[in-house]
């Protein structure tokens, strides 16, 4: 396999892995962004069972 | 088994949290096999060369952003027209995923329209149209954050959405409805698909991967609403259980 | 003076979901003018396309009708929906997808001597994707068939 033939896409690889490394952050950024309004949230539930 | 049981937000949270991983761990591995198929295996096109493959995201992203407003709209209309507060709280959560599948889309298909067609954005009708969905997204979730009683910030939103509903036939027909620089839809139900089938595999598996994805990120997200709308009620169900 | 809070945070809202309407009101507007995106070759012949103004032609481009200047960026050739057709002149870089026998839309005017000279180029692709060799062994005049439906039937 041509690994550098594979990254340049035939010359499209700006777009290609642009438009896959934009998805990744999205998508990623999505999940991030959730689970830590979620652990924001327990820890809140926690402290308030405490007191 | 009750279903109407867990019509309630607090019985509701700990099912959701249960769920989550039976469609996580799917999506991850469909994604994975999305993408092998999609770059290894699937072969380059005629005419648009390696250009194509952004189509693998782009085609399911856009059709997320379509369908999950559907849906948005349908869980904010049952919401208000029921009085049911899940499912206006599931309206909101679907919101987010909608939104960014929606922006992927457009921005996917900028990268997409730069190299093949010559340019990065038209105002097409169907590009102008999805721009559109974009703010209806972008209204829905402002507008709710603006209103500070979450009930009355359902029924604004409840509004908003099913009004908005008119704009996705719009989107989906507006290739065949006037003349647009964009290409007719790549799946048609009636006819037979115009693409290879490798090509039409990766497509299909990035779109239930995008799909299980949305059910998962939406049902975290969901849980995340429940427990700051209903703290107390979910501390007392977690209690009794 | 001192805002309280809550003012300030109507205002901001209110602020935004102006701004939300506005933007919407103009790509709505967009919207309508460009619902026809571009005129096809008869529609020009005819005289349905605006005159002494930019609008854009969609087409073929057709077969054996692309050439080149000795500058080497201006590039004239003839766009067609196999009823009428025009000859456009633009000088830039044609995008990649740019082929004879091939969909593309034309940005510019038409000049009195019938000519359309364009300031944008772009190139229209249809919804086939399939591997080369495929791709080849699809009976010429049916790929233009095809091709001609996504540009003129429309």
């Amino acid at each position: 396999m041509d690994w550098s033939k594979f990254f340049s896409m035939g010359g499209y690889g700006f777009y290609v892995w642009g438009s896959y490394l934009v998805a990744l952050v999205v998508l990623g950024g999505e999940v991030l962004l959730v689970l830590k309004r979620k652990r924001s949230l327990r820890h809140a539930q926690v402290r308030s069972k405490e007191d | 088994m009750n279903w109407y049981k867990y019509a309630s937000p607090a019985a509701f949270y700990p099912l959701a949290g249960k769920m989550v991983p039976w469609f996580a761990i799917p999506a991850a591995i469909l994604f994975a096999l999305g993408l092998y198929i999609g770059f290894f295996v699937a072969p380059t096109d005629f005419q648009q060369g390696d250009a194509y493959r952004i189509m693998f995201i782009h085609v399911p992203a856009a059709w997320m952003g379509m369908f999950l407003y559907v849906l948005m709209a349908f869980y904010a209309g049952i919401g208000w027209a029921f009085n049911a507060r899940l499912s206006s709280m599931m309206a909101s959560s679907l919101a987010i995923t909608g939104a960014l599948f929606t922006l992927l889309s457009l921005v996917t298909g900028s990268l997409w329209g730069k190299p093949t067609w010559g340019t990065w954005w038209v105002w097409d009708a169907r590009m102008t149209s999805t721009l559109i969905l974009l703010f209806l997204y972008v209204g829905f979730i402002s507008l709710q954050a603006a209103i500070d009683d979450p009930r009355r910030a359902d029924r604004a939103g409840a509004v908003l959405a099913i009004v908005g509903v008119i704009n996705v036939p719009i989107i989906y027909f507006s290739v065949q409805w006037w003349n647009t620089l964009h290409q007719g839809a790549t799946i048609r139900i009636l006819n037979k698909p115009t693409v290879a089938p490798p090509m039409l595999a990766a497509m299909l598996i990035l779109l239930a991967a995008c799909w299980l994805y949305s059910v998962a990120v939406v049902l975290i997200r969901l849980r995340c609403i429940i427990l700051e709308r209903e703290q107390n009620a979910v501390w007392l169900a977690e209690g009794a259980a | 003076m001192v805002m309280k809070r809550r003012h300030k945070r109507i205002a901001f809202i209110v602020a935004g979901l102006a701004g939300l309407g506005i933007a919407a009101a103009l790509v709505l507007s967009a919207f309508q003018k460009n619902l026809v995106f571009f005129f096809s070759p008869s529609q020009v012949v005819a005289r349905e396309a605006p005159v002494n103004q930019t609008f854009r032609v969609g087409g073929l481009v057709e077969k054996g009708t692309l050439k080149r200047d000795n500058d080497g960026l201006t590039a004239r050739f003839v766009v067609t929906d196999t009823a009428q057709s025009i000859p456009v002149v633009y000088k830039g870089i044609l995008p990649d997808l740019f082929k004879e026998g091939r969909g593309c839309v034309a940005q510019g005017h038409i000049g009195t001597d019938g000519v359309f000279y364009a300031d944008q180029v772009l190139a229209k692709h249809d919804e086939n994707y399939m591997p080369p060799q495929a791709g080849q062994a699809i009976d010429n005049a049916k790929h233009e068939r095809e091709a001609a439906k996504t540009v003129v039937n429309q």
